[in-house]
């Protein structure tokens, strides 16, 4: 039996403390009014308000804006430039782009008119968007990793996998936090339904009244069957979380195989029903931020991000766990399969990546190609930091077969995986909520500190639960004697 | 002369681990074990160095990506530039994402197949080379084992027949 140590549960608790501390001050610096919100972007963002004029524009791209059609096209006008350096007629392109008339029903010189006044709103609405952010990207992925880990899972048990019932009890910890996750992801999406905050703009009726794209997706994208939406997957999830863990437990104490001949076949379909619901919820949870933006394969990109941090934190909580003594009969052998997945699925996650971007920078389309002109014009670190993190450095340190067997090389590795995953997700949220006024400080440190703290704390109090190694898993002895 | 090799020959690969540990543990020299598929761990047990392939994988995976860009470059960009989908290639850097999926197969292509002949070469395997293995069963169901003499012959023939050896051939002489 695992014994959470003092220490190590004042950590999470101080984690946790800091991490409120950090989103307060987020909540509490954020401007209220517009008369603020100007004040903040004269004093601290100079280069942002005159240095790109048209940025704070881009950022409007995909939202509330009467005239939003105009403003897609000045971006891509814009894109062009900087795509081809042998134009020099930006400021040809630009005025073309403003005045080109996609003439789809909302008068063109009235939205003109009011510009001015919605722009201020929007950057407010934006400003103020920005704690919130920084609490939801956090909340999401410490979510979704432990929903990896569900996954992962639920692949070893419909495989009948050799090699990693001795890590059942790990993952099944994991796995625990998704209830409060999802608690708190729910709790969540109530209060943005509730218009507390301005992440989801599809939410906004004002602005779905003045968007032709936004109201033919009306019927998919409202607050009411969004909700439902969510709490059908997380209750399945979870659901099937339970279920498993049951009979996980049962089969312990059994005297045949039947527990685990039904945890095999509820897991068989889970994975049918997760693979439908985990698509979803990434246009949901995710893709709904940019509303009239979409991609195809944003549910597999989303799924590779967050597969990858689950198996990187089963390893890392493994690793933890056998330093202190406990799961003395894993060996470096189940450790290398762990590495040899993140190190997989990590160029299977720049696969997808690359294969969304390229069609996307390939076709050129104005309504698609928004989404890479924000992040390459406001978002340069991130972006093209989180592609070296997630792609190069994996691939590079992980490439070697022994490197894969020396723990604290997968430590380190592994958390930098996780924060380059936590950036992934960082720019997949923040263009389309915050916008250009984006920034890395209190707010999200706080945010990733707090469910840092929180995951811990659930994820290894529920290892105190049960003893860490299955007793009578038909697979064990394989999985005790598996070596490479 | 050359010490003397004894053939042992095995039906199972369990078997045939736990011999080459039991004769590793006389401290025998094998000289070679042939045997008709991988066999998982052996090469651990028989005590071989790491094989330096992946090392070598690696560097013609960067030839490869190398070729691949040169190649790029001097094709689109520099010899005959095009405008493909609005997108004039007058820099290799701006039109990277196009280029990238050949330059992953250039470096998988250019690692798959030095990494074989590679293998060939070090193995020194050509077509029509006389095979090398003593006996032809290690090509059907039969491992084999050659172990070099040391000490008394009959014992060591005993020995090997205990560690479940089938069948141990004494060869009249090593060429």
């Amino acid at each position: 039996m695992y014994q959470f140590s003092n220490r190590f549960r004042l950590v999470t608790f101080v984690l946790m403390a800091l991490g409120l501390l950090g989103l307060g001050y987020g909540f509490l610096s954020a401007p209220s009014t517009v008369d603020e919100a100007k004040a903040m972007m004269a004093a601290g963002h100079d280069e942002h308000s005159s240095g790109h004029g048209d940025e704070s524009h881009q950022s409007d791209a995909h939202v509330e804006d009467t005239h939003d059609y105009h403003l897609e096209e000045a971006v891509v006008a814009e894109a062009d430039h900087h795509e081809e350096e042998g134009h020099q007629e930006e400021a040809a392109h630009a005025e073309a782009g403003h005045e080109a008339d996609y003439s789809s029903g909302h008068g063109a010189e009235q939205a003109h008119g009011s510009h001015d006044a919605s722009h201020d709103q929007h950057m407010l609405d934006q400003m103020k968007n920005r704690p919130w952010s920084a609490f939801y990207v956090a909340a999401l992925f410490s979510f979704l990793i432990a929903l990896g880990v569900l996954a992962f899972y639920a692949i070893q048990r419909a495989s009948q996998a050799g090699w990693s019932p001795l890590l059942f009890r790990v993952m099944e910890g994991i796995t625990a936090y998704l209830i409060p996750g999802a608690a708190i992801l729910f709790l969540f999406f109530v209060l943005s339904s509730m218009h507390l905050n301005h992440l989801f703009v599809w939410m906004d009726a004002d602005v779905v009244a003045h968007d032709k794209l936004i109201q033919n997706k009306s019927g998919y994208l409202n607050s009411p069957f969004f909700l439902l939406r969510a709490l059908f997957f997380m209750g399945g999830w979870i659901f099937y979380r339970q279920l498993s863990r049951k009979y996980s437990l049962a089969q312990d104490l059994a005297t045949d195989d039947s527990n685990f001949v039904k945890n095999f076949r509820w897991s068989a379909g889970f994975l049918a029903f997760f693979l439908v619901t985990e698509s979803m919820m990434s246009w949901d949870w995710i893709m709904s931020v940019d509303p009239h933006w979409f991609s195809t394969l944003f549910g597999w990109y989303v799924f590779a991000s967050f597969f990858v941090s689950g198996i990187t934190t089963i390893a890392l909580v493994t690793m933890y766990l056998k330093s202190k003594g406990y799961l003395e009969i894993i060996n470096n052998s189940h450790i290398h399969d762990l590495a040899k997945f993140m190190f997989g699925i990590s160029i299977f996650w720049t696969y997808l990546w690359f294969s969304q971007f390229m069609l996307i920078w390939y076709a050129d389309i104005p309504e698609e190609v928004t989404y890479y002109v924000m992040r390459f014009e406001n978002y340069k670190v991130p972006f093209f930091g989180m592609l070296v993190l997630n792609f190069i450095f994996p691939l590079l340190v992980l490439m070697r077969s022994d490197y894969k067997r020396v723990n604290w090389f997968i430590q380190v590795t592994g958390i930098v995986i996780l924060f380059g995953h936590y950036m992934d997700f960082f720019n997949m949220i923040m263009p389309g909520t915050v916008g250009a006024y984006w920034g890395f400080g209190i707010a999200e440190l706080g945010g990733i500190l707090f469910f840092a703290g929180l995951f811990l704390y659930v994820i290894f109090t529920a290892l105190t639960k049960t003893p860490l190694t299955p007793k009578r898993n038909p697979l064990i002895e394989e999985s005790k004697h598996f070596h490479y | 002369m050359a010490t003397k090799l004894i053939r042992a020959l095995y039906t199972d690969d369990d078997i045939l681990m736990n011999a080459v540990k039991a004769v590793k543990e006389k401290k025998l020299h094998i000289e070679e074990v042939y045997t008709p598929f991988p066999v998982h761990g052996l090469d651990k047990a028989l005590g071989l160095e790491d094989t330096r392939i992946s090392a070598a994988a690696f560097l013609y995976g960067c030839l490869g990506l190398s070729v691949a860009i040169t190649m790029m470059n001097y094709i689109m960009i520099q010899d005959w530039p095009q405008d493909i989908g609005g997108k004039p290639s007058f820099s290799f850097f701006l039109n990277m994402p196009a280029f990238v999926p050949v330059m992953f197969e250039m470096t998988v292509f250019f690692a798959a197949h030095l990494m074989v002949i590679t293998f060939y070469l070090r193995s020194r395997m050509w077509p029509f080379k006389e095979a090398e293995n003593p006996d032809v069963r290690t090509t059907d169901d039969h491992f084999l084992m050659e172990v070099a003499l040391k000490g008394d012959l009959k014992e060591l023939q005993e020995f090997l027949l205990d560690t479940g050896a089938v069948e141990v051939q004494i060869p009249k002489n090593n060429e």
